[in-house]
């Protein structure tokens, strides 16, 4: 290998030595967003598996559900799926090399914060 | 060696080794979650606390059954090939192997089990 020196290299700046800014910060949302969506995920598996089971089943997980701890979950990975949502358009955007200008990077990350909130009222307001 | 192409030569030799593979499978499942999201949430989300019976005669029929399966089968998916990226950067050696295998398996099965729900429910 031409490279033999493996441990001790210097590494480009990371996550400890950046000032956080809000194109890093909903960078990193989007990430956190998106795999913490794995709780609701599996709860709704659940609650249709419980629904296909039988009535006292079903009273169960949707008892779970639908408690206030299930109604945090459910609330907060509401918000995390339109923010991970709107993230996703703008990675879209991005791929096509487009509004990757500063200004335009932080315009974006406003809209994706301020448009999953509206979102997230919105579909409580709904539903 | 004249019987390689330069194409044969090069495939799968760069650090990706499958190439843009993974980028196009996150794209077109992100795309198609774009759609399914928004039924799912008011298709879904009415339906959470009602009774039972109520429930049932919903997921009977074609319109919100359908858009379920899809979003279970698609999210899944998208979070099996998401979540792999994210091992990729924190973890390595043979535990990121297994953290990526235990992803893939967790992801397939609650997908069986979801499709095997809603079919069970509306057939």
């Amino acid at each position: 290998m031409a490279d033999v020196n493996r441990g001790n290299r210097p590494l480009s700046p990371h996550l400890t030595i950046y000032r956080p800014q809000l194109t890093s910060i909903t960078s990193i949302l989007t990430r956190i967003t998106g795999n913490a969506l794995l709780l609701a995920a599996l709860l709704i598996v659940w609650w249709f598996l419980a629904a296909a089971t039988s009535p006292e089943y079903f009273a169960l997980a949707d008892a779970v559900i639908t408690s206030w701890f299930g109604d945090l979950v459910m609330f907060l990975s509401l918000w995390a799926l339109w923010y991970h949502t709107l993230a996703g358009v703008r990675h879209l955007i991005w791929d096509n090399a487009k509004m990757l200008e500063l200004d335009a990077a932080t315009k974006l990350g406003w809209a994706v914060i301020v448009g999953s909130v509206l979102l997230t009222l919105l579909t409580v307001a709904v539903i | 060696m004249h019987y390689l192409t330069d194409r044969k030569r090069v495939d799968g030799m760069g650090a990706a080794k499958s190439g843009v593979h993974h980028f196009w499978v996150m794209k077109v499942s992100s795309v198609a979650l774009l759609g399914l999201i928004p039924l799912f949430v008011f298709t879904f989300g009415p339906m959470l606390g009602r009774p039972y019976e109520e429930v049932i005669a919903y997921f009977g029929r074609p319109f919100p059954a359908i858009v379920a399966a899809l979003t279970i089968v698609v999210g899944f998916r998208h979070f099996k090939d998401g979540v792999q990226v994210l091992i990729e950067d924190y973890v390595h050696g043979w535990m990121q192997r297994a953290l990526i295998i235990a992803t893939i398996l967790l992801s397939y099965t609650a997908t069986a089990v979801g499709l095997f729900a809603i079919a069970r429910i509306a057939l």
